[in-house]
């Protein structure tokens, strides 16, 4: 079993993301052994770009001050190989198709592997684009991840069946980012995939409180939270490891008790 | 050209989040349906001819040709369309279709305001509402084009995130649409992102090139020797060439903003400065770095300040077929005034890239041979800015 794999085994997992270099690398690199201390079961790196038209203003942010700061698709790559070396847990990277094309989609998957990265979610990558990556991650041997959505429907089965690692099921429309209330039906979509494959599901967009969290936990395999991390972040600058840890403890708790 | 559905020999495709895949797949279906649907295609003749003022004019630019000794330079006249550009070819195809799609809402991307403009206008005309997303700084610039989309019915959001211009409103467009899309078509603007745009878009300009081809049977009984339009997204462009693509002897060029100059970072000549990358839903040229984040572009022109440029262009150039020629600010600003001066008519400053170099090239030609210009806009919205480009204070 892969290494996505053994994060949902026996267990929901909680899974934690953060824009790499935000606010500036030496804090991400701190920061994410002491996430993966502090509970959390599988880390997203996000790879900070231009123009991320799936993220809400939270995240858009994030990659304008990891940007600014100059990070780069390198300086990550060094930084994630450095920290693969002190956690176990499953690290995988966000980000959107034009810094995987420009950097080389082959020697990306490959740079990847080397570093110790074990899956992709490339979130304008669709299921009818997935040629332009599936080849080289399946190379290079990491992991491709696909989303479904509230509009997917009838999609779902399709997707579903070659799904790899876990299935990133979006809670509701529109971008990332805190919502008050989820009002998609997941339970339905969760059991459309389960007709179909066991891959696990975990629910991610919208999911911010611990109530959120044991909620969409109950009825998956586990809880996504990107932008509620990211206001910590964003509020604390440098400082945010100790505020950032509280809170995965006290999510991955909320997660634990389903 | 079409070798695979939404691809353009390398380029096209639909890369966008799986939440609007549905969706633009809808807009694919109903757009087969209505496309040759007899009394949709009516109803579109109807608009073009009474409302937006089709057919367009062919002007034989004879001071011009005279002045140049070169080519015979004829202007095709999409300025004098209804809100004054081709951009309301396009936008009665689209908002028609949303209406038969049964949907209430549009909503649009705009750069220097045009687009925005003529959604607004459509969506008056047919009764829908209508959002339109337009960059901060180019809110601040075209003050008098946000406040006609008010008068039409618009509301108008400024966007504020990353350059605050064209690309940033796509950006806010789509993250719109994927908030929103049972009820909301969005009108793109231009001859780029996902599949079916860049095809629907073309299609609906497609009619320029298609009039220049009868007009000018009527009036010289050939075809012209070379077509020049400019070219941002590039739809006015595309709608001049289309018809022309299989007619070999015709030469395409396409004008960039060159801005500053192509070696000078302030400009947004994709073709010559971009490489291949995969953006707003498509893969074509787009001006980036070495890590694939998008450039900030410049030029005086808002309407072609884009990255990038639409997959259909990048395989006209790729294959030869089309040629795509830089063109400066001082150039453009140059030509402004020439056609001012020397016509009577004051084009778009978009439009005034490809009256430079029309200008350039026209003495190279014999007095026989033709060259048609396409005038995409008139040039009032940019009368301002043109006199502050040349140190005179006036307030639009």
């Amino acid at each position: 079993m892969s290494r996505i794999g053994h994060a949902f085994e026996n267990k929901k997992a909680f899974i934690a993301f953060v824009t790499g270099g935000d606010p500036d690398l030496e804090t991400t690199e701190a920061l994410i052994p002491k996430m993966a201390e502090a509970g959390a079961d599988l880390i997203e790196i996000g790879i900070p770009f231009s123009d991320p038209i799936a993220e809400g203003v939270v995240i858009q942010e994030a990659d304008v001050r990891a940007l600014s700061a100059g990070t780069t698709t390198d300086k990550l790559f060094n930084m994630v190989k450095r920290v693969r070396e002190k956690v176990e847990i499953p690290l995988v990277f966000m980000t959107y198709m034009n810094p995987v094309y420009t950097y080389g989609t082959e020697k990306f998957a490959g740079k990847c592997a080397e570093c110790g990265i074990d899956g992709v979610i490339i979130p304008d990558v669709p299921f009818e684009e997935k040629d332009e990556v599936r080849d080289a991650c399946k190379t290079a041997g990491i992991e491709l991840i696909s989303m479904i959505a509230p509009t997917s429907k009838e999609r779902i089965s399709m997707i579903a069946r070659e799904a790899e690692g876990f299935l990133y099921c979006v809670s509701s429309l529109g971008v990332t980012g805190v919502r008050s209330r989820i009002t998609t039906n997941i339970s339905e979509m969760v059991n459309q995939v389960r007709e179909v494959s066991d891959i696990p599901c975990a629910i991610g967009f919208g999911i911010a409180t611990p109530e959120q969290a044991s909620e969409m936990a109950a009825v998956s395999d586990g809880a996504i939270v990107g932008s509620a991390i990211v206001k910590i972040i964003a509020k604390h600058g440098r400082d945010c490891i100790e505020p950032v840890c509280e809170y995965v403890k006290e999510m991955k708790a909320a997660v634990a008790s389903v | 050209m079409e070798e695979k559905k939404g691809r353009y020999g390398l380029y096209g495709g639909q890369y966008i989040p799986e939440t609007l895949i549905p969706a633009v797949q809808e807009v694919e279906r109903e757009y087969e349906k209505y496309k040759n649907d007899p009394e949709f295609r009516q109803e579109l003749k109807y608009l073009l001819e009474q409302y937006a003022g089709r057919p367009s004019l062919l002007y034989y630019a004879e001071k011009m040709t005279k002045d140049l000794g070169g080519a015979k330079i004829y202007l095709k006249r999409e300025d004098l369309n209804h809100t004054g550009s081709h951009k309301i070819n396009n936008v009665l195809g689209q908002v028609l279709l949303a209406k038969k799609m049964g949907k209430k809402r549009v909503i649009a991307e705009t750069g220097a305001g045009q687009h925005g403009v003529a959604t607004a206008t459509a969506a008056a005309l047919m009764g829908l509402e209508c959002e339109i997303f337009m960059g901060k700084e180019d809110t601040d610039r075209q003050v008098l084009n946000c406040y006609r989309m008010e008068l039409l019915g618009a509301k108008v959001h400024p966007v504020t995130s990353g350059t605050m211009t064209l690309k940033d409103a796509v950006n806010e467009t789509m993250r719109e649409w994927a908030t929103r899309m049972d009820d909301t078509l969005y009108v793109l603007g231009s001859v780029m992102g996902p599949h079916p745009f860049p095809m629907i878009v073309r299609d609906f300009q497609k009619i320029i090139g298609e009039e220049i081809r009868q007009q000018l049977m009527e009036a010289e009984g050939k075809l012209p020797d070379a077509v020049i339009a400019c070219v941002g997204g590039g739809s006015n462009a595309m709608g001049a060439f289309y018809e022309f693509i299989p007619e070999t002897s015709v030469r395409l060029i396409g004008c960039e903003a060159a801005g500053l100059g192509v070696d000078n970072p302030k400009n947004a000549a994709t073709i010559a400065n971009g490489t291949v990358g995969i953006f707003h839903g498509m893969k074509s040229l787009f001006c980036q770095d070495e890590y694939g984040q998008i450039a900030p572009v410049y030029s005086i022109s808002a309407g072609l300040d884009y990255p990038g440029i639409g997959p259909e262009h990048a395989n006209l150039y790729e294959t030869g077929r089309a040629q795509y020629v830089p063109v400066t600010d001082d150039e453009a600003v140059e030509a402004f005034e020439y056609l001012s001066r020397t016509e009577g008519i004051i084009p778009a400053i978009e439009s005034a890239h490809a009256v430079a170099y029309a200008k350039k090239i026209a003495p190279e030609f014999d007095k026989n041979q033709i060259i048609v210009v396409n005038i995409s806009g008139r040039g009032d919205k940019d009368v301002a800015a043109i006199a502050r480009y040349r140190g005179v204070e006036i307030f639009d």
